[in-house]
């Protein structure tokens, strides 16, 4: 029988708190050259979720690529929680993912049958999320990595960016927050067994039915929550729809003892590198600061972040919470003067 | 004093919770070499009745003293 491997160790970050922070990523971006071109509907100075290039006039691609060390110590849900997260950004451009490439990086020592369940885990999300996987690229790495390059479609008169939020629009999340948190707990040891059972359901959990029960109704904006925090991605949200956010804090689904872990210090490093770029435009008086920490918590495979036209808001809730229970009505965007992007509430 | 050097996150200061938790000291020296480390254990004092006090301590590490408030 082989040695039952423990993934998490094996990683030096966990899951999107692995990326590099939005801070640093614009210095190492700065001077180099973006080209234009009318059918890029979006590239890479938009800070969006994924790339989208108009085909014709009813069709675009929508492209993104997305991995990172094990989140999860069981190879089969780390693949998953992987898929789940690198098809997420097609979803939070309102596409549709169709075909996936496979990324993986894999050390000497990791047992096959470990790297199978990876893939596998991989394999399941992609079919769920009705893609293909059609090949891929593996390479030996001290630290394990996986994820997937993704292609999908969208109809360009439906594509959702995080630009197109307009004041009056109503806020929702459909993920509660807690993930970064949770997981770094865990590799301690400090987050009991059924809530950490809830965390890696939800990370394994697509973005697919969200992204399905919204298509009827008029929303303007939408991103996904991922490495930078509910409030790095909400800030970049208002920044590129130049609009100010406001998010009541009371409204917002962060499990206690995510809060209890908070004030205890058990926090990943991500969750300072999203306070220290994002917390000059946030207004937080009076919020206390635990919860302040589950809005800059890094989450992997998170939920999506939605400004919606505020006559169809009561209609998209309910259709909404149809079909994904854990989504939240978070607040409003108003009209950017000057001062703070985002207010807590 | 505790010694959490080559330690990562969120050992460092679940060393920390034990030793306060378990002894209550009056004062505590805490020896890191995770930037995070710093953050956390500067978080977790003053949540729970101490102040944190860091420098550096040569190359990547950093001393910490957290002491009881009165």
């Amino acid at each position: 029988m082989e040695q039952q491997i423990r993934l998490t160790k094996l990683a030096n970050c966990a899951g999107c708190g692995a990326k590099v922070g939005a801070g640093v990523l614009a210095q190492l971006l700065d001077g180099l050259p973006v080209r234009r071109d009318p059918d890029l509907l979006v590239g890479f100075d938009k800070s969006d979720d994924a790339a989208v290039y108009r085909v014709s006039d009813t069709l675009a691609l929508v492209q993104t690529v997305d991995f990172f060390p094990p989140i999860a110590d069981d190879p089969y849900l780390f693949g998953q929680i992987a898929a789940a997260n690198a098809l997420s950004d097609v979803y939070a451009m309102g596409g549709e993912p169709r075909l996936a490439l496979n990324l993986l990086c894999v050390p000497k020592s990791m047992p096959d049958s470990a790297v199978h369940d990876i893939l596998r885990g991989g394999y399941d999300k992609v079919y769920e999320a009705g893609a293909l996987i059609a090949g891929g690229h593996s390479i030996l790495d001290e630290e394990p990595k996986y994820g997937l390059c993704v292609t999908g479609f969208v109809d360009p008169a439906r594509l959702l960016t995080n630009a197109g939020a307009q004041p009056g629009d109503v806020l929702f999340l459909t993920k509660p927050l807690g993930a970064g948190i949770l997981t770094t707990a865990a590799k301690a040891d400090l987050c009991p067994a059924d809530v950490l059972a809830g965390v890696y359901a939800r990370m394994a959990t697509l973005n697919k039915a969200a992204r399905d029960a919204i298509q009827p109704f008029r929303v303007h904006a939408c991103t996904d929550v991922t490495g930078f925090g509910l409030l790095g991605h909400a800030l970049e949200l208002a920044q590129a729809s130049d609009v100010r956010l406001t998010i009541d804090t009371a409204a917002v689904d962060v499990p206690a003892e995510a809060l209890e872990l908070a004030r205890m210090g058990v926090l990943p490093e991500g969750m300072y590198r999203n306070r220290r770029f994002a917390s000059a435009f946030v207004q937080a008086d009076g919020v206390p600061l635990e919860v302040q920490d589950a809005l800059y918590d890094p989450q992997t495979s998170g939920g999506l972040l939605l400004a919606v036209h505020p006559a169809d808001a009561d209609a998209l809730h309910d259709a909404l919470r149809a079909a994904v229970p854990s989504a939240q009505r978070l607040g409003t965007a108003t009209d950017y003067t000057e001062g703070a992007r985002i207010i807590l509430r | 004093m505790i010694d959490a050097r080559g330690y990562s996150c969120p050992m460092p200061v679940v060393m920390v919770q034990k030793e306060v938790k378990a002894h209550a000291p009056q004062t505590l020296e805490v020896l890191v070499d995770d930037p995070c480390a710093v953050e956390n254990i500067t978080r977790f004092a003053n949540n729970n009745g101490y102040t944190a006090s860091a420098r550096p301590d040569g190359g990547d590490a950093f001393a910490l003293t957290l002491e009881r408030k009165a």
